[in-house]
């Protein structure tokens, strides 16, 4: 099993199209495209197997079902989890915001919840709102020049009131991957859960959870080549058993009466409604697509790229690169600041040159803060990406910087 | 082509900051955020007879930001909180497509090209924002 860049890059239909080969996509932390064979996934069971899950036994509703479940299972794989410890969300923020209402509820005035301080707004507000909601106390665990969890302040920042930890797997804007071990261990000697959002983690290999140690994992479908509007969390069966459901609803009940209901077993009783059919299959589809891939090879590439990148900023007057300077503990996500240009001017430029790239805050406001800038801009690669999109990209920044600076 | 946004005309005056700072002692001041990029202008005025004496802002912003700052703390002088508005209005339907604003607004028309990009619309209006707003709160004297 080999891998071929430019042979995977041919199943994605969007480089196909009109002014595709021209298309340099580097924003694919923000969302990344859909190969041939999610598409497919989604158009087959749209056009031949359309059904409502979980009810009907008619053979359309068989065959939603089992396709429903059959995704589960894929994306369970994907994750080294048993497929009823995958609950189907709307994305990542759906997931964090059912553990900070399911098992954030279970907390009281007095109670410690610790997330970073570059955290996406996603894995912020929910505890902000959950703080003023149940009185609990949020503490924030710092982050180095480079965009890292500061190990160093795990002591002082996790204390025996501490119930979870919630943090980023890997930065959306500085791309460092999350020295997760001490973390757990810093954690687990308190007695606190460990949340990780991997919605940055996901798009770059299968993720081994139990290894992880954590006690929630969350993710998107979008960022990994699957459709919008789906996601997942996980957590360990018995966390999911004691947390009392999120929303209420049809599809997550046992009986109901018209006193009170029960509910149905993990992971129904946190899919309450119809669920996002389609998005579910096409996730499954791009978790099995994953799966086949050489990984040792793709991470190579992606890294070999992520390099081409570094290298071309250092070359760049007046450039600074938010988040790692090497490639250790990192995903192909680049985040810079250029003297004298702000980062939506530069989006818009490189726009022109047909290089997709993101600049603002990136929904990591305090980060900003801390760093002291209002943006940067981020070129974020995935497995599709080439040289000739990192070349497109410096050219670009180059004709920016002669405009702007 | 996005080129064609950037014109020497915008880019010229972003650089040129006409009235960028803090005055000491304001009648009204205001700070507007952009949600979707973060950006951020403060607008600091004082008031002679209900007409704006002087202004002076300070833009964490685009360029696009920072020109539009440019030209209205410099067409300001001497308006009213009415004359204001409507160059906000004005500006706003020049954005959607309509006809760019007379005297002493007409430098606006520097941002036609920005007309096909709805996403940098609110660049543009930003500044406009603030000052209308520190306009309906001056400080009790």
């Amino acid at each position: 099993m080999t891998f071929d860049p430019s042979a995977i890059r041919a199943q994605f239909p969007i480089f196909a199209g009109a002014n595709g080969s021209s298309l340099h996509y580097l924003d694919n932390a923000a969302t990344s495209q859909m190969p041939r064979p999610v598409l497919d996934a989604v158009i087959a069971f749209e056009t031949t197997s359309r059904a409502n899950v979980l009810r009907g036994v008619h053979r359309l509703a068989e065959a939603a079902t089992e396709a429903y479940d059959q995704a589960r299972g894929r994306v369970a794989r994907y994750a080294n989890v048993p497929a009823e410890e995958v609950v189907f969300t709307s994305g990542t923020t759906g997931s964090l915001n059912l553990v900070a209402r399911a098992f954030g509820d279970t907390l009281a005035a007095g109670d410690e919840v610790v997330v970073s301080g570059i955290e996406h707004h996603s894995n912020l507000v929910p505890w902000q709102m959950l703080r003023d909601r149940r009185g609990i106390a949020l503490r924030i665990l710092p982050v180095t020049d480079e965009g890292r969890l500061d190990v160093s302040a795990l002591d002082r920042t996790i204390t025996r009131r501490c119930k979870l930890v919630a943090v980023a797997h890997a930065s959306n804007v500085s791309g460092a991957v999350t020295d997760v071990a001490p973390i757990v261990a810093a954690a687990r000697a308190v007695g606190a859960k460990i949340l990780l959002d991997g919605a940055q983690r996901a798009p770059h290999g299968p993720i081994d959870i139990p290894a992880l140690g954590a006690d929630f994992y969350a993710f998107s479908g979008h960022k990994m080549f699957g459709p919008t509007g789906i996601g997942v969390l996980w957590a360990r069966r018995e966390i999911l058993e004691a947390m009392p459901p999120f929303l209420g609803g049809g599809e997550m009940i046992r009986t109901v009466t018209l006193e009170k209901a029960t509910w149905a077993d993990v992971p129904h009783k946190f899919e309450a409604g119809t669920p996002p059919i389609a998005q579910a299959i096409g996730l499954g589809a791009a978790a099995e697509w994953l799966m086949r891939l050489d990984w040792p090879s793709v991470t190579a590439h992606e890294m070999r790229l992520t390099q081409r990148v570094l290298d071309g900023l250092a070359h760049v007057s007046g450039c600074r690169v938010i988040g790692p300077s090497g490639l250790q503990g990192r995903v192909p996500v680049v985040s810079f600041t250029l003297a004298g240009a702000h980062p939506h001017d530069i989006c818009q430029i490189l726009d022109a040159h047909g290089v997709a790239l993101r600049g603002g805050h990136h929904c990591a406001q305090p980060f900003m803060d801390r760093i002291g800038v209002a943006g940067t801009t981020r070129a974020s690669l995935a497995l599709y990406n080439s040289e000739a999109d990192v070349d497109a990209l410096m050219h670009g920044l180059s004709r920016a910087a002669a405009q702007l600076q | 082509m996005s080129d064609e946004l950037y014109q020497r005309a915008i880019l010229d005056r972003a650089k040129a900051a006409a009235r960028a700072g803090r005055l000491p002692s304001p009648d009204a001041s205001a700070t507007v955020d952009n949600p979707l990029c973060g950006d951020r202008v403060t607008i600091d005025l004082t008031l002679d007879g209900g007409r704006v004496a002087d202004v002076r802002h300070h833009v964490r912003g685009c360029a696009l930001c920072q020109a539009s700052a440019s030209v209205l703390a410099d067409a300001a002088i001497g308006q009213t909180t009415a004359d204001i508005k409507a160059a906000r209005d004005q500006l706003k339907s020049m954005l959607g497509g309509g006809d760019a604003p007379g005297s002493p607004w007409q430098e606006l028309g520097i941002f036609t090209p920005v007309r096909r990009y709805k996403s940098r619309h609110e660049c543009v209006l930003l500044p406009f924002d603030a000052l209308s707003q520190a306009l309906d709160s001056p400080k009790s004297s």
